[in-house]
């Protein structure tokens, strides 16, 4: 007996692995061009074995979570003062609206020149990639807050400290940490990207490196690889959401 | 203590909807009155039932007297001092829970304790409350883990734990099944009976009001003004149906508010 949110996950998966092998065989391709599952496991342990995916993947979690934690740090608060103060909303907010629709990834030239080459124009791509989400998410849950709640911290007397402590930060908690989880799956998109132009490290540029070496193979660890760090970090943000001061929000909505 | 005066209280509120108009669509500041030259007066300690057709401004009455709101023009005076904004010895328990949903039971009826400093003193005030309330055992409960008539109770304890002079209580038995309405009902009356604030309850079933009130007031619709001011000098508990004169007044009421046979 199996559970079937185990089982039919992995029937999907197993038919994946079919079909890519079916098509290894009998499409033609060579298998540089379209390595089978096998010869993709096994460069994988190769890379694993050398060290090289760790270190790639390291650089890679290095820049995001560097880019991502300057974004929520600033991010949050500037998001708090747009939803609370009417003036910093009317002075700011055209800006932020103005920059949030541009691609992280328009920047990268003006991030090579101002930055160079290295860790920093990748790091400042990830935050711009973040910022912009984060902050107008905050501002929307700040705006959202029913106004009974003022109110009664009003009647209680609360001070503006209180204010944003007891009722502000904890009432926006539920919406911020989903702006959590869907801006961490940009910052990660974004990483690779930058990482094919502006630096020597990171899966990104592993891909990159492997496609000019025209390793597939090596290719396609790279994305398998992204794409089981991005299950994680999504992972890791939902049980951020699961956490029990949150609950209320899930539940009394 | 306090006695509460209403003087010439007018409110409005601005429209600022547009209105289409068939040479287009122009915006028109729509002025909507709810509140029209209200004057009141209640005694300290009274319990004063408020009844009105839906949409009259029940609450906006209530919402000036907690000093939510501005007045257009006039003014509520507690003990001759007029109101200049909310109060923690002026306490509004809301037509939908004023509970913080992100606090426990404990922390919601912490927040108008929060500063004495004797912890001790502080711990047993809330338990208090808590038991007075009947919510002994959930004191770690968060408001969406309580049945309606517990959150009621819940901010009841909230709003009594800080010894407010005036409670301020719009529909408090709404959304509430018949019986967890009429054991509230009861509660409340107890808790007026023992404790004599000044209470002002907002409800729209008249029963309420003339079970409860020393003193029923019925607004008329929108702009409201007050249609009917009656002091009740009965004790309790009342029987509406032993008693001719609130029988009367019962009908009287049901007609004023537009139901010609009172069921
Ligand atoms: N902030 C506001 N802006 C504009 N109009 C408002 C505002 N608040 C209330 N009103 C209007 O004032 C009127 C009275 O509202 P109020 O909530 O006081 O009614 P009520 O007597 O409490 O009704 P109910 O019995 O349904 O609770 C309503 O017609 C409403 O449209
Ligand atoms: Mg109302």
């Amino acid at each position: 007996m199996f559970r079937r949110e185990i089982t039919f996950p992995l029937i999907t998966f197993l038919c994946i692995l079919l079909i890519w092998e079916l098509i290894t065989r009998f499409s033609g391709w060579s298998s540089q061009v379209f390595p089978s599952p096998l010869a993709v496991l096994t460069s994988m342990q190769e890379l694993i074995s050398s060290g090289a995916l760790l270190k790639h993947s390291v650089a890679s979690l290095f820049r995001v979570s560097i880019g991502f934690f300057l974004a929520v740090i600033l991010g949050i608060p500037i998001g708090i003062i747009l939803g609370r103060i009417k003036v910093a909303k009317l002075l700011f907010n055209p800006l932020v609206q103005f920059l949030r629709p541009i691609s992280p990834l328009a920047w990268i030239p003006l991030a090579m020149l101002w930055f160079g080459i290295g860790d920093l124009p990748a790091i400042f791509l990830i935050f711009l990639s973040s910022f912009f989400p984060m902050v107008v998410a905050t501002s929307v849950a700040v705006e959202s807050i029913k106004p009974t709640f003022f109110q009664v911290a009003a009647n209680f007397n609360f001070n503006r400290y209180e204010i944003i402590t007891k009722i502000v930060m904890p009432a926006i908690t539920p919406e911020v940490i989903t702006a959590l989880r869907l801006t961490i799956t940009i910052a990660w998109l974004v990483v690779v990207a930058a990482e094919m132009i502006a630096v020597q490290s990171g899966l990104g540029y592993m891909i990159l490196d492997s496609r000019n070496a025209l390793r597939m193979d090596y290719v396609m660890v790279g994305m398998i690889v992204i794409g089981i760090i991005g299950l994680l970090l999504d992972y890791i943000m939902r049980i951020l959401g699961n956490i029990e001061s949150t609950a209320w929000g899930r539940l009394s909505k | 203590m306090s006695a509460i005066k209403i003087k010439n209280l007018k409110k409005s509120y601005l429209d600022k909807r547009r209105i289409a108009r068939s040479n287009g669509s122009q915006p028109i500041n729509h002025v909507i009155d709810v509140l029209n030259d209200i004057n009141l007066e209640f005694e300290d300690g009274e319990m004063v039932c408020i009844l009105g057709p839906s949409g009259c401004g029940k609450s906006t009455l209530l919402r000036m007297i907690a000093g939510f709101e501005q007045a257009t023009s006039g003014e509520v005076l507690i003990n001759d001092a007029p109101i200049e904004g909310p109060r923690a010895d002026n306490i509004f328990v809301f037509q939908h829970s004023g509970l913080l949903p992100w606090m426990t039971v404990w922390e919601n009826v912490e927040l108008g304790l929060r500063h004495l400093e004797n912890l001790q003193k502080k711990d047993e005030t809330i338990q208090e409350y808590i038991s007075m309330v009947e919510l002994t055992g959930f004191e770690h409960h968060y408001p969406h883990q309580l049945s309606g008539g517990m959150l009621r109770r819940a901010e009841l304890a909230r709003a009594l734990a800080v010894n407010p002079e005036t409670l301020i209580m719009d529909e408090p038995f709404s959304g509430l099944d018949f019986l967890t309405h009429m054991k509230i009902r009861e509660e409340v009356v107890n808790m007026h009976e023992f404790m004599r604030k000044t209470t002002l309850v907002v409800t729209h079933d008249i029963d309420d009001a003339l079970i409860m009130g020393d003193r029923v007031i019925v607004m008329s619709e929108r702009p409201a003004t007050i249609k009917l001011e009656k002091k009740l000098n009965f004790g309790r508990p009342r029987d509406l149906g032993q008693n001719p004169e609130l029988k009367e007044l019962r009908d009287e009421i049901f007609f004023m508010l537009g139901v010609s046979y009172a069921i």
